[in-house]
């Protein structure tokens, strides 16, 4: 290694300093996400002369769907989805504008996810400019880029209930993608549970697309979503549950064969004579819809709780610009609300805005440009976080038995809020005054709530149980949704097969001053040898030396 | 010593790491009236982002984190996770070379090891490769969970009395007559008699508010966790350059590799982000176990992580302000935890260690250290 021409003296050796990877390929602007906001973004950018890579993770393998990623998908997929080209083809026929974007020259890389963005900053500036990580099924590599713009779309959140393990218990949304990006829905009869708009859209998508939808679930006592929306899947034969909630999902190995609902009494118990059951074979959760902001937290964003956004999302800007200023978020994953999931249009707008801005930040001309008047979400019509605590409460809690929150784990409700040690180790005693997750103040934090009981710690990340488990930790400590700090998402947000992440290149330096620790001699020489003084001139270097 | 008013202690200790939490635990096990002040939650800093391990041979602690461990639960009452002995794989003669420092170390201090050939290592290690170089079984060392220890601590100090306070950053540290006698905090002002300053990176600005120079330098260090794989009977195995265990729940953690220098005022910006250092980690775990090269990674984190310029811990009471002890473990302070914090209480209770000689750890070794000591050892940021 050579002298720093700064400084006169060599830099560690044993640092990550002149140890950079190669990196694969290069973009102006990265647009993460092929929907109606990432495609409008790539399109606008494209159109200004800007060099754009645009990539979406569909369509997904098969057997990562099954492991319920990245939506939670219930097991429902089609036979037909195991044949990679007619999944291909169904993907590139539910996106029209692919085609437009590839004769715009942006290059369009399906079938891959970004499993990691890393921005260049003070404390991680061993690798020049930003980079993103990406996957394919065959490979993994690095893409550098100057802008990014993230339209990674939604993601619904989890509702235990015994039988919520069952294949065709699954995420609305994911119904919604199976059935019209991939027609490879299994399913033909659903129970909807969750009456708001975005709810009750994918309802009526679904049964457009032949999938009779025999019942809508809801908690409250009225239906909380349009009434035309409500009235056409009635109409069409859907009968509406208010006050009622999932007791139980019934069926085999096969999957979900009923649901038995139960009515919520005025004390919030579940009425043990008003059980109805329901036949279905799919049973779709759209409590909640999320924006999927996994890549956006675990890259430094600022987000926060934000009711008109649908819960945790970026802080934006007027122009979608996130608190890191190279960095943008546009569609679902910016923030979701009734008039925006209506149609494409505010999503568009959206990745128009934002690439506009890429376009100007990146010093491409942009001319005769009027200001963008800026997206405003909806005035929220509900209180989205009473309605996620109500349907925790009323679903989780009321429950005649205890409900197994994370599936991955197997770590129950009881369990979380008494933050009992994983089962494996084994732990007889209880802990006492500090068994508890929401009466010790230092328990009631999702992320140590995580680290002490596994909970959101399993192979699904967290997907199908991270709203439910701060839901849960807000109604067992009675505080506000929103006065709990977020769970921290972590890189890769895909989970990522090792050898494939083990594939990126190195330069010859990592290997040639690999070491487990910090690689200095001094630090391991036994204390029965150690010298009285140290001085920097003096310190042996570059002794080969295996830190413990 | 006498116990303080409620807003205050007869000792403080600022920071709720693994040390500081140690320490409070040891000193409120002896009735003392002790108060830890944690800027944020504990266990937020190094330690509850750590590999685990507790195999420290070249320390003067070494005796008694290894009398410890094995009776830490039991001490505590709650749980660790503690797994006794580590394996260490080397996939070539110069990793076994190196390994065998470990073994040479043990054994000068009584503690047995064995040399382990390729057939040994592929018994004992189902995910080892067909043609290992060669290894070691340390029957001494370990692994823990550092969440659980860190909690554990906490919980097992404030059942002796003790009292803890998150989100209470200390801003500054009052002297009279040559002894501290009061912090400032974000929460407000807390007197004491005694102070322990064990605040990783802080160590070295809150040091420096009494006069007292620390010499430390902050970096970035990675790990990365696989999904749960069936667990190995002995899941402290290790090599091929990098650190970690499997959890008992099944999960590879290992990290390794280059640290990245950082400025103290940047990480205080920022929580730690992990880079695709994690890659080179991946590949070097791939080597080590290629059994198991299949399995996805599902997390990775980052720790900002405070070393002295030799690498060795700072772990005294000054002679003046003469009522503070500072400690710094200087990049592998958790597996020495039990013992740094019993090292800790000795000081502040007796003045001195009884269990163990600290000469070697002590700040005056650096008396003749160069000012541009970052400079000349290259420790500065990558773009710098
Ligand atoms: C990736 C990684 C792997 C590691 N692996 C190992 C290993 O396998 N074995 C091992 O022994 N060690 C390991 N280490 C090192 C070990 O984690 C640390 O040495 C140890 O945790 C240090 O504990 P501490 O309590 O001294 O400091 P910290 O954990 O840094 O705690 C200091 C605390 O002080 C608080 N604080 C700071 N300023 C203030 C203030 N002004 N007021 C109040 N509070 C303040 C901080 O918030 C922090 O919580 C590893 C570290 C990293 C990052």
């Amino acid at each position: 290694m050579s002298l720093s021409e700064e400084t006169g003296y060599e830099p560690d050796p044993a640092s990550v300093t002149g140890k950079a990877p190669p990196v694969h390929a290069q973009t102006d602007l990265l647009v993460i996400g092929a929907g109606p906001a990432g495609m409008a973004a790539a399109l606008a950018a494209a159109e200004h002369g800007v060099q754009v890579t645009l990539v979406d993770e569909h369509p997904v393998p098969l057997r990562t769907m099954g492991e319920e990623v990245p939506l939670h998908f219930g097991g429902r997929m089609a036979a037909t989805l195991g044949n990679r080209n007619a999944v291909l083809e169904s993907v590139l026929q539910s996106h029209p504008q692919l085609a437009e974007a590839s004769d715009a020259g942006i290059d369009v890389r399906l079938g891959t996810a970004v499993w990691g963005l890393f921005p260049h900053r003070p404390t991680t500036q061993w690798i020049s400019g930003h980079v993103a990580g990406l996957a394919d099924e065959e490979q993994a590599y690095l893409l550098r880029f100057k802008q990014v713009i993230v339209a990674a779309g939604r993601r619904d959140m989890g509702l235990a209930f015994t039988g919520w393990q069952l294949p065709g218990v699954m995420g609305a949304s994911a119904a919604y993608q199976l059935a019209c990006t991939y027609e490879g829905l299994q399913a033909r009869t659903a129970v909807l549970l969750g009456s708001g708009d975005e709810a009750l859209l994918i309802g009526n998508a679904l049964q457009d697309a032949g999938v009779r939808i025999a019942a809508i679930v809801e908690q409250a006592s009225t239906a909380v979503g349009a009434t035309h929306l409500l009235e056409r899947l009635r109409s069409q034969g859907a009968r509406l549950f208010t006050s009622h909630v999932v007791q139980q999902a019934l069926g085999d190995a096969d999957g979900v064969a009923a649901v038995r609902l139960a009515r919520i009494e005025a004390d919030g118990h579940h009425d043990a004579d008003e059980l109805t059951t329901i036949e279905c074979d799919a049973l779709l959760l759209g409590v909640g819809v999320i924006p999927a902001i996994e890549l956006l937290e675990s890259s430094g964003c600022d987000i926060r709780f934000d009711a008109a956004r649908g819960g945790h999302a970026p802080v934006l800007d007027a122009a979608q610009r996130t608190s890191i200023p190279f960095i943008y978020a546009v569609g679902d994953c910016a923030g979701i609300w009734s008039t925006k999931s209506q149609g494409s249009a505010i999503a568009a707008r959206e990745g128009v805005i934002a690439a506009r801005a890429a376009v100007r930040a990146l010093g491409a001309p942009l001319a005769d440009a009027p200001a963008d008047s800026p997206v405003i979400p909806d005035v929220p019509a509900r209180d989205i976080a009473n309605e996620r605590l109500a349907w925790v409460r009323a679903t989780v809690l009321q429950a005649p038995a205890d409900q197994m929150i994370c599936q991955c784990e197997e770590v129950s409700a009881a369990e979380i809020l008494a933050l009992r040690p994983p089962r494996y180790l084994g732990w007889g005693k209880d802990f006492g005054p500090h068994g508890s997750a929401v009466s010790d103040p230092l328990g009631t934090h999702p992320d140590v709530v995580k680290r002490l009981t596994r909970a959101g710690m399993g192979a699904c990340q967290g997907r199908r149980c991270r709203e439910q488990i701060t839901a849960l930790l807000a109604l067992g400590a009675g505080c506000a949704l929103d006065a709990l700090p977020l769970a921290t998402y972590r890189v890769p947000v895909r989970p990522l097969r090792l050898d494939l992440l083990a594939s990126l290149p190195e330069v010859p330096a990592m290997a040639a001053h690999w070491d487990s620790w910090f690689g200095m001699a001094s630090q391991w020489v036994p204390f029965w040898r150690a010298p009285p003084q140290y001085t920097a001139a003096a310190r042996g270097s570059n002794e080969s030396v295996a830190s413990e | 010593m006498n116990r303080g008013a409620t807003a205050g202690a007869a000792v403080i200790v600022i920071g709720g790491g693994v040390t500081g939490l140690s320490a409070g635990w040891w000193l409120a096990r002896e009735g003392i009236d002790v108060l830890v002040l944690e800027a944020g939650v504990i266990g937020w800093g190094a330690s509850g982002r750590n590999g685990g391990g507790c195999s420290h041979h070249h320390s003067p602690l070494f005796l008694e984190e290894q009398r410890l461990w094995p009776q830490l639960d039991e001490l505590l009452g709650y749980p660790t996770e503690f797994q006794p002995n580590r394996i260490r794989i080397a996939l070539d003669a110069r990793q076994f070379q190196l390994y065998r420092r470990a073994l040479e170390n043990g054994a000068h201090q009584g503690f047995h090891s064995e040399v382990l050939d390729a057939k040994q290592v592929r018994e004992l290690v189902p995910y080892a490769p067909d043609a290992p170089y060669g290894g070691y079984f340390y029957h001494f060392g370990g692994h823990a969970n550092p969440h659980r220890t860190v909690q554990a601590y906490a919980w097992a100090l404030q059942d002796h009395g003790g009292r803890l306070l998150q989100h209470t950053a200390v801003t500054d540290i009052k002297t009279r007559a040559g002894k501290a006698t009061q912090v400032s905090t974000t929460r407000g002002e807390f007197a004491c008699d005694q102070l322990v300053i064990a605040a990783g990176a802080a160590t070295a600005p809150l040091a420096a508010r009494l006069g007292v120079s620390v010499p430390l330098a902050s970096a970035r260090a990675e790990m990365i966790v696989t999904e749960p794989l069936a667990p190995m009977r002995i899941g402290g195995v290790d090599g091929n350059g990098l650190y970690g265990r499997q959890t008992l729940r099944g999960n590879l953690a290992y990290g390794g590799g280059p640290h990245e220098w950082v400025e103290y005022e940047d990480c205080q910006q920022t929580r730690a982000h992990s880079t695709v250092l994690q890659s080179s980690i991946a590949r070097r775990l791939c080597q080590l176990f290629p059994k198991v090269a299949h399995a996805r990674v599902i997390r990775s984190w980052a720790g900002f992580i405070e070393n002295t310029p030799d690498g060795r811990p700072i772990l005294e009471r000054l002679s003046s302000p003469q009522n503070v002890t500072i400690a710094t473990l200087s990049s592998v302070g958790f597996g020495l935890s039990p013992a740094s914090g019993r090292a800790i209480r000795d000081l502040v209770i007796e003045g001195t260690c009884r269990f163990a000689d600290l000469s070697t750890v002590k700040l005056d070794r650096f008396a003749h250290l160069e000012a541009d000591w970052r400079v000349m050892q290259g420790w500065l940021p990558a773009g710098a």
